[in-house]
């Protein structure tokens, strides 16, 4: 077995954004670390809308980020820590759109180790040095400078180690121009180590160190370390320094401190202040709850700067600063709005704030006012004795705020995160759909979401209306050559043409010189200011004047297809002859004096547009009845000379020759690429030689079942191809590349660009009787989501058999949920506290749940109609149970009836795993499983985490016990039990009479259960302890299994002992033999073994193509969504592993990690190939592309074909 | 094993020792063990994104709560060290 790993859709989760002039325009941009990929976001200040303007993968997994800029720069660079034990400095190249890596220095080895530095980041303002952290004790400090050409150079590191420190965060002190300086807060655990009373780790202090690099000697010393609060979490730099020119301070320079609780203003021989983190005034507010800040932002304005610090619960609140010189007389705290929890906050200059949400969708708020001058209290440190300090030890007198909806912020844009994906399922239920769709489970607590993913593009209709008949095509046109807008809307009848004028409403015109009493064929703007009709029996030429040239076909003859371009125009007549016209420089249309036969009848057309600067387009395309395309020449000196002939496998219904970028062909110039629709529904693409007239490179795909129609349609400026058949295509460029995306939506029958004012980049439609006006927003993405909202987050979920419902668990700790909350309230009412409805009232999603302590949860089962997309039903559990698992169990002792089973768990604690008592609760389906009706509920005495019906009973894995139940009365009745498992049961499946147990730490087990003795035993087991998350099985004896630390792996057992332990009838064979290795008798074999950096949630078997070949999909928590695919051939596993060796040593990792040891991680990589680094070759400079294909002896355009084959043949995308 | 190759052996392994925190040697205790096991993992979890993000949906915190209180754990995670023999 031989796998080949795609991502269909990269990790959508943002662990952390950075802002900055990256570009060196005077726009700022956003970065975004996604883990494993790096992305540029450009927001738009005018509209608000955030545009990805390139997205790379690394290699390796991003642990910190940080933009700085050498002093007098103008351009923002970006350092990036990760696990390749190597600091990298990148540019972002906006002439190449790519990141370049401008230095990358080695420090210590790779992985994401406790003493090797990556984890924290701190830059100095001034850009003048870095200090890149470990979590204990190694700090380095490196040098950043210009040398005499202008370039950035980085010194060596400097140490600025501490052993046996623990280090919590460090930031760059802003000192103006003085020594660059840096913050640390770390702890020493020297002494709680030697201690065995316990006295030294109570004693044990937290420091606040301040660590300066000396530029003159070149080193750097610890300049000041002061105990601070031992909950603190977070340093906020603090500005500081004079500028040269003024004797202005900018600030106080220093840090605030962020602790549980507090935030405290520090800085070297000055006075602290302190004031209390505002908490929520919610009647269920535990006063006793501590709050920490888990991000902040600082802003620099005009003379002025304040920071917005976010709270866990998502408060944001605005801390500022008073202070006279570099004297600080206050610091205050004020509650500003709430937003969803970041993990970064991002303050724009035009005045937005990106939120990167740690969970769930990211958005870009405006500020509508800073929170100047409200009502809002503002806690200062000048209210407390000694500035809040006069006890250090001791909290602060509680400070409250009312939580409300935005006041100073307002949503701009969103981007859609499905991050977590906690559980899908890939089928299809969608009635006209010929692929199938993705349904995630995603999100965290209230802002969860259930999506639905389809594969294409969105499509957001603005206008739709009826027609008095069937049209059979559609066009825009302008006037004259440089309008702005397109003025008529043409549509053309069997019987006549109707043309409507665009304006401030849409209605029929008469005198626009077209002919209304026939259908037409083309329409074109032609020359500077003409209008062009073609129709069956001539050409309209309509001059500015409303003068009209018509040339009519000879008698007997009428047209049947036609092409034109802005100075040619094609026809071919119903004799089978093509006649040639152009427009000369006085605007008149010539006809060429000869006409050429073709042969055969004329099917289709195709010229390009003009190119820019030329009189014509050299080439038409041909298709013929004879099943053939032809390339004719419109050169002068060979006009209509046959240049080429290509055959096909059924007669073409569409041409279009298109000029469309495409990097992976030609990185600077447009390739002109002809696109022929055949009536079987297949498309071909071909490259067409400029300077042969060769068609080349061919590739095909499958669209629909219907005649394919083509459209050359403009989208974003760039030329586009539509291809209309059973569903509709868009053939694009994106960020460089080629995408060919369906479009979801309803079929059309007809397509054309359309540009109005309102709708300046929109395409327009018809549908049977039906005009659409429609754009497509979201260029790039390959998934479109449809999202409903869910109480809490998803656990999992799982189809039925006969109806088409999801039944769906959902579960939050530490949460009161509604029935809970319900009942406090009304405790509190009745002891006479009067509840702020309003406050309590506050939307979940945005304000989360009331928080209560570990151990109390909120769950309920959900009933969702998929195509609806809707809930149909909420079961709430209640007595602080939470469910766990589900499963539906067709028991056979109430002959075969379904029943839903849901294992729960009453106070469970998550770590160590404990709960007060286990139930599976029992349900009857009713109302066609529309609803549920509750039988009973078995006690158990651990957590049931994985059910299954097996063999008409229920399966259960609970705790470390894998037992059978049956159904009874009352309860379950325990049948059979196996405790052996190591640690927690965790996923299981079956065939015939064999139980795949997924254990938590464990990995997975091979067990079977011999119903003679009523025995459960496993069999075989895997050779290295895996902690699984996701387990589905390939065949009887294969698995493919996903674990916590972002491995997928395939596991097989050795037929022999299959077949071996089928045939024993009792088991007795199993049951005697020798375990190996302290385990069971047999091992499993591993197959092939892959790193992905993202955790697997759930793994599919499925096909994703109609008729396609069956392959793996899975899931992960970040977001990611990829494919293995089984390679078919030897000579393709050759082909494609060579390929991979030549991308390793061409493509180097962003982040510097070696990618073959990227992608093993933890285990080798064995028998998969990274496909997302064999598709970085389509981006490689055309030299080194040509160097590798032939070291593979193949042409560019072969390698290139392979890997879109390998991605469309097994996934469509 | 020579005395002069022990001696300069032992030097270096020491000077390793410092240099690599985390590093076992053969008289380690259990205690040593387990808690620089402990804080490796702690490590981890906080180094690697995905992990943060698994404890933190199944805890129900945020993922700055979860690194917090994961680093914090680091300073002694395995509770106070056993009671040394007097000699």
């Amino acid at each position: 077995m031989h796998l080949y790993n795609l991502t269909l859709q990269p990790p959508t989760a943002t662990p952390q954004a950075i802002v900055g002039n990256f570009s060196g325009a005077r726009q700022q941009e956003i970065i975004t670390s996604h883990g494993t990929r790096l992305e540029l976001l450009r927001p738009d200040p005018q509209t608000g809308k955030m545009a990805t303007v390139i997205a790379t993968d690394v290699f390796g997994s991003i642990r910190s980020l940080a933009a700085f800029r050498l002093t007098g720069g103008t351009k923002d660079y970006a350092i990036v820590g990760s696990d390749s034990g190597r600091i990298v400095i990148l540019d972002y190249d906006p002439k190449t759109s790519s990141f370049v890596k401008l230095h990358q220095e080695t420090y210590g080895k790779s992985g994401a180790r406790r003493i090797v530095p990556g984890q924290y980041l701190a830059t100095d303002p001034k850009g003048r040095s870095v200090m890149i952290s470990s979590m204990e004790k190694t700090k380095l400090v490196y040098i950043l400078n210009r040398d005499a050409a202008a370039n950035l150079t980085i010194s060596s590191p400097l140490e600025a180690h501490k052993a046996n420190a623990i280090i919590h965060h460090i930031v760059g002190l802003d000192v103006g121009f003085e020594n660059p300086m840096f913050a640390a807060l770390e702890v020493d655990y020297t002494e709680s180590d030697q201690d065995h009373t316990g006295q030294a780790f109570q004693n044990t202090e937290k420091m606040l160190t301040y660590y300066e690099l000396d530029l003159g000697l070149n080193h750097v010393v610890r300049k000041w370390s002061e105990p601070t609060d031992r909950r603190a979490n977070l340093l906020v730099q603090v500005p500081g320094g004079q500028l040269a020119s003024s004797d202005r301070f900018d600030g106080p320079s220093g840090v605030l401190v962020c602790c549980e609780d507090h935030i405290i203003y520090r800085h070297m021989d000055a006075r602290q202040h302190r004031v209390p983190i505002p908490r929520r005034k919610h009647p269920l507010e535990d006063p006793n709850r501590s709050i920490i800040i888990v991000t902040a932002v600082m802003h620099k304005m005009k003379g002025a700067f304040f920071f917005l610090l976010q709270s866990e619960d998502g408060d944001l609140y605005k801390v500022t600063i008073e202070h006279e010189e570099e004297e600080v007389r206050a610091l205050k705290i004020k509650y500003f709005d709430t937003v969803p929890v970041a993990s970064s906050l991002c303050i724009l200059k035009s005045g937005f704030l990106f939120v990167a949400a740690e969970f769930g969708n990211h958005y870009l708020y405006q500020f509508q006012k800073l929170g100047d001058d409200d009502n809002e209290p503002e806690y200062s440190s000048t209210s407390y004795p000694s500035f809040g300090m006069s006890n250090p030890g001791a909290p602060l007198p509680h400070a409250y705020f009312r939580p409300r909806p935005l006041e100073n912020l307002v949503v701009a844009d969103e981007i859609e995160s499905i991050e977590p994906i906690i559980d899908s399922k890939v089928l299809n239920v969608l009635p006209n759909s010929d692929a199938p769709q993705i349904f995630a489970a995603c999100g965290r607590g209230a802002r969860s979401t259930f999506r639905t993913l389809r594969h294409g593009l969105e499509v957001e209709e603005s206008v739709s209306s009826e027609l008095p008949g069937i049209p059979n095509a559609v066009w825009t046109t302008k006037r004259k050559e440089d309008d702005e807008y397109d003025s008529y809307i043409i549509l053309s009848f069997v019987n006549g043409t109707l043309v409507l004028s665009i304006g401030e409403t849409i209605e029929e015109v008469q005198d626009t010189g077209f002919l209304s009493s026939a259908p037409t064929l083309a329409v074109q703007q032609i020359g500077a200011d003409a209008l062009l009709q073609v129709h069956p029996q001539g050409i309209r030429h309509v001059l500015a004047d409303r003068r009209v040239n018509e040339w009519r076909v000879p008698p007997g003859k009428t047209i049947v297809s036609a092409t034109t371009n802005k100075r040619q125009v094609v026809v071919a007549l119903s004799s089978a002859e093509l006649v040639y016209f152009e427009l000369d420089l006085d605007g008149q249309l010539n006809e060429y004096q000869d006409r050429k036969a073709m042969g055969s009848t004329v099917l289709a057309l195709s010229i390009a547009e003009v190119p820019e600067g030329r009189q014509r387009t050299p080439f038409l395309a041909v298709g013929c009845e004879d099943q053939t395309v032809r390339i004719i020449s419109l050169d002068p000196e060979t006009t209509l000379e046959a240049i080429s002939l290509q055959a096909l496998t059924a007669p073409a219904s569409s041409i279009c020759i298109a000029d469309m970028l495409d990097a992976s062909i030609n990185k600077t110039q447009p390739t002109m690429f002809v696109n022929i629709g055949l009536q079987n529904g297949v498309l071909l693409r071909t490259v067409l030689d400029p300077i042969n007239g060769q068609l080349t490179d061919t590739r095909t795909r499958f669209l629909g079942t219907r005649p394919i129609r083509l459209i050359r349609v403009q989208i974003q400026r760039n030329p586009a191809i539509l291809a209309l058949s059973s569903r509709s295509w868009l053939n694009y460029t994106h960020q460089n590349l080629m995408h060919f995306t369906p479009l979801i939506f309803e079929n059309f029958d007809y397509a054309w660009s359309f540009s109005a004012e309102l709708s300046p980049e929109g395409l327009i439609g018809i549908t049977g009787s039906t005009l659409r006006i429609f754009q497509i927003p979201k260029l790039g993405t390959k998934l479109k989501q449809d999202s409903m909202p869910l109480s809490y987050t998803p656990r999992k979920f799982i189809t039925h058999p006969t109806n088409h419902y999801f039944y769906m668990i959902e579960g939050d700790h530490r949460v009161t949920g509604p029935d809970a909350a319900a009942s406090k309230l009304d405790e509190l009412r009745k002891q006479g506290q009067i509840i702020d409805d309003e406050v309590v009232d506050l939307p979940p999603e945005v304000f989360g749940r009331p928080k209560a302590p570990a151990g109390t949860w909120a769950s309920c089962i959900r009933i969702i109609d998929p195509i609806e997309a809707k809930t149909v039903a909420v079961i709430p559990l209640d007595c602080n149970e939470s469910a766990f698992s589900i499963a539906v169990v067709p028991f056979s002792a109430r002959g075969g009836e379904l029943h839903l089973v849901v294992g729960t768990a009453a106070d469970t604690l998550i770590s160590p795993r404990s709960c007060s008592s286990g139930f599976l609760r029992t349900y009857k389906f009713t109302d066609d499983g529309a609803n549920l009706e509750f039988q009973h509920k078995t006690e158990t005495d651990d957590v049931p985490l994985a059910l299954l019906g097996f063999q008409g009973r229920l399966l259960a894995g609970v705790g470390k016990a894998l037992r059978i139940y049956e159904i009874g009365k009352k309860k379950l009745l325990r049948k059979v039990e196996n405790k052996s498992f190591a640690s927690a049961i965790i996923s299981l499946n079956t065939q015939g009479s064999r139980i795949l147990v997924g254990d938590m730490q464990e990995s997975v087990s091979f067990a079977v259960f011999k119903p003679p003795e009523n025995r459960l035993l496993i069999f075989a087991d895997d050779t290295q302890p895996r902690w699984v998350t996701a387990v589905a099985m390939v065949d009887y004896n294969t698995i493919a299994v996903g674990d916590r630390f972002g491995n997928v792996f395939v596991n097989r057992l050795d037929s022999k002992v299959s077949d071996q332990v089928d045939d024993d009838p009792t088991g007795a064979g199993i049951l005697h033999e020798k375990g190996q290795l302290m385990g069971a008798p047999h091992k499993t074999k591993m197959l092939a073994h892959f790193h992905i950096g993202d955790m697997i949630t759930s793994i599919h078997k499925v096909s994703l193509v109609a008729g396609g070949r069956e392959i793996l999909l899975y899931t992960c928590l970040h977001g990611t969504i990829g494919i293995l695919v089984p390679f078919v051939s030897k000579e393709d596993v050759d082909f494609i592993s060579t390929l991979e060796q030549h991308m390793r040593t061409e493509q180097s990792s962003l982040v510097g990690r070696d990618q073959l040891s990227w992608r093993g991680y933890y285990v080798p990589v064995k028998a998969v190939v990274d496909g997302d680094l064999c598709e970085t070759f389509a981006r490689l400079p055309a030299p080194k592309q040509s160097n590798i294909a032939a070291e593979l002896d193949r042409t560019v355009g072969e390698v290139l074909k392979k890997l879109e084959q390998l991605r469309t043949t097994t996934s469509g995308f | 094993m020579s005395s002069e190759l022990r001696y300069t052996a032992n030097t270096q392994l020491e000077h390793l020792h410092a240099r690599y925190t985390g590093t076992g040697h053969a008289d380690l205790s259990k205690y040593d063990w387990v808690t620089h096991q402990h804080r490796d993992t702690l490590a981890s979890i906080v180094g690697h994104p995905t992990l943060t993000s698994f404890l933190a949906i199944a805890d129900g915190e945020s993922k700055g709560r979860v690194k917090f209180e994961m680093t914090e754990k680091m300073l002694q995670p395995c509770g106070p060290p056993p009671r040394k023999d007097e000699d």
